[in-house]
């Protein structure tokens, strides 16, 4: 154990996902070493992340303002959306340059061990943004493991008997990976190669 | 390095693209091992360990975590469950049984195993309905883990039955003697449907109506839920066919 503060840094870092308690005290040993203006920058990228970035409010991908880039730009394709389980997902697809519609981002997958349901999701959000009749295509990018297809399967039953294209990546996106980690060509050729799950 | 078999009961990222895998095994109860890069589309091993997947497996032994070297496929059940919602919910379920019943980690728990299995080979096959699949492996896992249901003799005094209440701190049917106060009355037909759940009797079992099976099922989630010291948190999102 360390003196007070910078046992306390090394206790926050050791919260955040993938840091165990050796790299929290490597990264906190390196930052005390830094220039004092590096280390500021982060701990005000930090702060402006919690006050300044929100969630859009048709989409749910992270924003700036009421809604995300996305979500404010005319030139996408409003009859197409694009599902997802995380905002990072919306940046994995956006680098293929594949696809020119719109996203809604789900929030997660279901997860029923993880305590996580279809409510516990922005499901409820993405039927409403189906009611008027602008939306004719609904592409299912949740992740390519069970939890992904599960939610994908629970979507298209929920969504099918709106009348409208249901699409899911196709396989070539093996089983048990996450799509941030899929590579632009493999993506891109999972978004071309789409299947129709319900029309 | 060693070998066993088990099943995938759950995953969770760990560090940059690896998972920690919590199996029960055949040999060695309940495992928590490192795979290490599943989480890259290009893994060699990413679907092999996703729930409810059977397979045979190769651990190399760490310090904190062992790490899954090999892993091959023996069944696997979880693909084919997943792709129907209520079959889904019913085996997260069972996953979640079988984790909270092995309190704790490297308790050989054979039994269990193989009724774990055996479950979700049943439910794969999508010959039985998933709720009296689930009803079945959750009296029979609670049973070979010293919680049997007793369903012909009154749990308190052994009475011979057939009894109508059942008191679920009791321990199952008890007879209009011992009757604490609280039990519920039960119909024969749950009680019956319970019992052949419990035996394996899949005849008499699947000749039950849909309110029996709701009775039942009511019954076997109370018991599992007053045995278990935390709620299980798959069990609100089943969806009951
Ligand atoms: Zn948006
Ligand atoms: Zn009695």
């Amino acid at each position: 154990m360390y003196e007070g503060i910078v046992q306390d840094v090394i206790d926050e870092l050791g919260q955040l996902p993938g840091i165990g308690p050796k790299s929290a005290q490597r990264i906190a040993f390196h930052l005390l070493a830094a220039d004092p203006a590096d280390v500021r920058r982060l701990a005000s990228a930090l702060t402006e992340l919690k006050e300044k970035v929100r969630f859009c409010r048709i989409c749910f991908n992270v924003a700036q303002s009421e809604l995300c880039r996305i979500c404010s730009d005319p030139r996408r394709d409003p009859t197409s959306i694009c599902v997802v389980e995380e905002s990072k997902d919306v940046v994995a697809i956006e680098r293929t340059r594949e696809f020119r519609g719109k996203y809604h981002v789900l929030g997660g997958a279901i997860n029923p061990i993880g305590g996580v349901g279809p409510d516990d999701l922005h499901i409820r959000e993405l039927v409403a943004r189906l009611a008027d009749g602008t939306v004719t295509e609904i592409i299912l990018a949740t992740d390519p493991n069970t939890e992904g297809e599960v939610t994908a399967s629970y979507l298209a039953r929920q969504i099918g008997p709106m009348g409208l294209t249901v699409t899911r990546l196709a396989s070539g996106l093996p089983m048990g990976g996450d799509l941030e980690w899929a590579d632009e060509v493999t993506l891109g050729r999972a978004f071309e190669g789409r299947r129709i799950v319900s029309a | 390095m060693y070998r066993d078999e088990g099943v995938v009961l759950r995953t969770a990222p760990f560090a940059e693209a690896d998972r920690v895998v919590t199996m029960l095994t055949r040999r060695n109860g309940r495992v928590r091992a490192v795979a290490r890069g599943v989480r890259r589309t290009s893994s060699r091993f990413g679907a092999r360990l996703e729930p409810g997947t059977h397979v045979d497996l190769q651990l190399h032994e760490g310090r904190s975590l062992d790490t899954v070297t090999q892993a091959d496929i023996l069944g696997a059940y979880g693909a084919t469950i997943a792709q129907e919602y209520a079959r889904y919910t019913a085996a997260a379920v069972m996953l979640e049984t079988a984790e909270r019943l092995t309190s704790e980690e490297r308790q050989p728990a054979l039994r269990l195993f193989l009724l774990l299995v055996g479950g979700l080979r049943t439910l794969a096959g999508g010959e039985r309905p998933p709720s009296l699949v689930l009803d079945a492996f959750l009296l029979r896992s609670l049973a070979v883990s010293g919680y049997g249901m007793a369903l012909d003799e009154c749990a308190l005094c052994g009475e011979p039955g057939p009894h109508h209440s059942l008191s679920v701190p009791g321990g199952g049917v008890v007879c209009p003697e011992c009757r604490p106060r609280g039990a519920a009355s039960t119909s024969p037909a749950a009680v019956r449907l319970l019992a052949d759940l419990l035996h394996g009797d899949w005849d008499g079992a699947e000749a039950s109506d849909a309110r029996v099976r709701r009775e039942a099922g009511g019954i076997v989630a109370a018991y599992l839920q007053w045995h278990l010291e935390r709620a299980l948190r798959a069990l609100p999102h089943l969806e009951r066919t």
